[in-house]
């Protein structure tokens, strides 16, 4: 089993952000028997990666009276190496968690943008293996716990028990599934568990208040509010229902509440997060920065400016 | 009337296939009288197969999960989970009403035109006979005369019903072939709902009369990339964004619960006249039942009534396409693997990553990677046989039907009259035999004549 060393001392700025929980980056090169803070696993998938898990991420937030800023990107588009960029763009202007989507042919709950993302992604030969060795890379060089984002399918016809785990091993904390509702992802969370990975769970504005309940008290990592009723995309503004639904989630639970689906802007951000919101996930205009640019090194640039105006907005 | 073994057909080894996971699911590797022994495929393999009992309590019994087995469920984001909630109660309000069922038998009877003729294939019957004069006896349960042009009507008229009582105003549907696109349009036209359907570009092309005849009576065809799978994928989320509004009219026995079994409730109608017409006509059941497979509306339809009787052999064709190792196929019972595909569990075309594959037929109605849950099942548990035909033995056994019967047969229920090249040699003479003649096939009529195996 690979062991990644953390090849290079970590940045003034990622050790400011990481002062309490990450004791341990005074001696960056030292080979990491028990990360703090992670769940202890038997598979002995040890990684030097110097992140704690969603929830722990989230407590430390909290201390400081901080909201996560979550951005999504789809892996794979427009190419895999522009991605594990991205994702160190992501990471080092303010993002404390990163979603990454994994490309599948009929993404049910994703709007045009994320759709076509993930067309272009699979058309370039994108595939779970090559994702996997690109994650290998980049997680240890990253401070912000990755979340995978995928369909159920795909993780079937690998096997839940090896998709676990080989997500696992290569450094990711947590897992989105959005076509998967409560009742069966009993499978999911037995081996999510089994490896120590966090299955986020969704509830959104059409899900009963008893639902809601049973979802939240599932929940790991955080509980992800969608906002509005439909498939990603963004939209020109904030349903206010999500105000009361956040209030009526926190009263059924302490767990984290991150927000997603149409936000799209540093107004939103900041609208959520006045609302009461742990985290805000920005995913179709994340997507779209990069899709639209010219060239991926311009994605990138415009990658950088896009998500440091959101992050501003939280401060 | 119980089938003979042929034994001149057994030959190489037996392969008994055990599944394990699910307690409902063992297969014994037993012949007795009631066994059906096939060697259809021409290979050495035999595959032999008997249902026990308690499978077919299991399938009772979870049916109101929408469970059969381990297939089926609802896979779907957690958006929907109320509709679909919503949905299965007003469905099983609809079952119970008295008035609804009245309305919705008037409606089969004076808008759909059933009961759908049970026709005696005399010439067909004579083609197949063996030199000894000897042959099962071939009728064709003629769903082609109904309103539309095929089976899809049967369920189209019944959920749209639904959807006004339900106090929905608009509908939105996913068409491969188009009929169910037609079949929806012409309800909402006579529901004074609003209609949207959404049809692959591909399917497009191939079935331009149908695309023409959704905007007469009134539809909005909206064009999705690729064909009927990404025009699935697209009404569904269309539908998640309208979720108060917009009621969900699902042409086939896929996606997640309820849907499944609504449809082949509405559908079950074939199978039921079909019990009736056959006791009147020679006084028992059929021995036979032959329909082709696309995702399984109109084989469960007509199979659905006769599960429980297991001297009824229900045997299902799916489209071979250019062959089943050409890679361009729709055969997901004889070739998928299970996967989780539009809400529910079941059979899939999907490649080592868990992609969905985009499947090939002639039948363009035929075309879709994933199948009906219940057909999986019955798959499983050996209760039915599924087999497949090219496209060019259905474009074959559509130009027979015209020459022997002066019937003419939409490519997709070619593929069940295609395999009577296979079956009836095997048949005993007098076994009763019915094929759904699912749709009638003015709509490919330009396929055929583009095609250059045809003989016209």
């Amino acid at each position: 089993m690979a062991i990644a060393f953390k090849s290079q001392i970590p940045t003034f700025f990622q050790l400011k952000k990481n002062t309490e929980a990450h004791s341990f980056l005074r001696f960056p090169s030292q080979r990491l028997a028990v990360p703090v803070g992670r769940r202890f696993t038997p598979m002995a998938a040890l990684s030097t990666a110097p992140t704690v898990g969603l929830s722990e991420t989230f407590k430390r937030l909290k201390n400081q009276g901080k909201v996560a800023l979550i951005p999504y990107i789809t892996a794979g588009d427009p190419d895999l190496s522009t991605t594990a960029e991205a994702l160190k763009v992501l990471d080092s202007c303010g993002s404390d968690i990163i979603e990454l989507g994994v490309p599948y042919s009929d993404p049910l709950a994703d709007g045009p943008v994320i759709q076509a993302a993930a067309t272009r992604s699979l058309a370039r030969g994108t595939n779970f293996n090559a994702i996997i060795s690109m994650l290998k890379e980049v997680v240890p060089q990253l401070s912000s716990p990755i979340a995978l984002f995928s369909y159920y399918n795909p993780i079937l016809k690998r096997g839940v028990e090896k998709f676990m785990f080989t997500i696992k091993d290569v450094g990711v904390q947590g897992l989105v599934v959005p076509d998967v509702p409560l009742e069966e992802t009993e499978i999911l969370r037995k081996e999510a568990t089994k490896n120590g990975i966090e299955l986020v769970l969704l509830t959104t504005p059409t899900t009963p208040i008893d639902r809601m309940k049973a979802i939240v008290e599932a929940a790991e990592g955080f509980v992800y509010l969608v906002s509005s009723v439909g498939v990603t995309g963004a939209r020109a503004s904030v349903s206010d229902r999500v105000q009361t639904l956040l209030q009526e989630i926190k009263e059924a639970t302490t767990k984290p509440v991150a927000v997603g689906f149409g936000i799209s802007n540093p107004e939103h951000v900041k609208q959520v997060a006045g609302w009461g919101a742990d985290g805000v996930i920005v995913g179709s205009a994340m997507v779209k920065v990069l899709a639209e640019a010219k060239s991926p090194e311009e994605g990138l640039k415009e990658l950088e400016t896009f998500t440091k105006s959101l992050k501003a907005a939280l401060d | 009337m119980a089938c003979n073994m042929r034994t001149d057909l057994l030959a190489g080894h037996l392969i008994g296939k055990r599944r394990t996971g699910d307690a409902s699911v063992v297969r014994a590797v037993l012949v007795d009288r009631k066994t059906i022994v096939k060697n259809i495929l021409g290979s050495s393999n035999l595959i032999i197969r008997t249902l026990t009992k308690p499978q077919v309590e299991t399938v009772e019994r979870d049916v109101s999960k929408g469970r059969f087995g381990r297939f089926g469920g609802k896979y779907v984001p957690e958006s929907l989970m109320t509709c679909l909630g919503e949905l299965e109660a007003e469905f099983n309000s609809a079952l119970r009403d008295t008035e609804f069922q009245a309305e919705l038998a008037t409606a089969l009877r004076d808008y759909v035109g059933r009961e759908t003729p049970l026709y005696f294939a005399q010439r067909l019957t004579n083609y197949y006979k063996n030199s000894k004069g000897e042959g099962p006896d071939i009728y064709l349960k003629r769903e082609d005369l109904s309103h539309g042009g095929a089976h899809k009507i049967n369920n189209a008229i019944a959920q749209a019903m639904i959807a006004k009582r339900m106090g929905r105003k608009s509908v939105v549907a996913a068409t491969g072939a188009g009929q169910h696109g037609v079949a929806t349009a012409a309800a909402c036209a006579k529901l004074a709902l609003e209609c949207t359907v959404f049809m692959g570009t591909k399917d497009m092309e191939k079935q331009s009369s149908n695309l023409r005849l959704m905007k007469l009576l009134g539809a909005q065809v909206k064009s999705v990339g690729g064909n009927f799978k990404d025009a699935t994928s697209e009404a569904l989320r269309d539908w998640m964004g309208n979720l108060e509004s917009s009621y969900f009219l699902t042409g086939t026995v896929v996606g997640p619960h309820p849907l499944p079994s609504m449809v082949r409730e509405f559908q079950s109608v074939i199978g039921k006249e079909t019990r009736r017409q056959a006791m009147e006509r020679w006084g028992h059941k059929p021995d036979v039942l032959l329909a082709c497979v696309g995702s399984g509306s109109n084989a469960l339809g007509l199979f659905h009534e006769f599960v429980k009787d297991k001297d009824v052999r229900l045997i299902g064709v799916e489209g071979a396409g250019f062959g089943l190792e050409s890679g361009g196929h729709s055969a997901t019972l004889a070739r998928g693997d299970v996967g989780v595909y539009h809400g529910a569990m079941s059979y899939l075309l999907q490649d080592e990553e868990g992609q969905i594959v985009r499947p090939h037929s002639i039948g363009v109605g035929l075309e879709y990677p994933g199948v009906s849950p219940e057909l999986s099942f019955l798959k499983d548990t050996g209760r039915a046989e599924f087999y497949t035909a090219t496209d060019e033995e259905a474009l074959d056994a559509f130009q027979l039907l015209c020459r022997l019967e002066g019937i003419i047969p939409a490519l997709e229920a070619s593929h069940a009259l295609a395999f009577l090249n296979k079956l009836c040699p095997t048949l005993p003479g007098g076994t009763k035999v019915v094929v759904n003649c699912s749709g009638r096939g003015d709509k490919d009529v330009e396929t055929l004549f583009n095609h250059k195996f045809h003989s016209m």
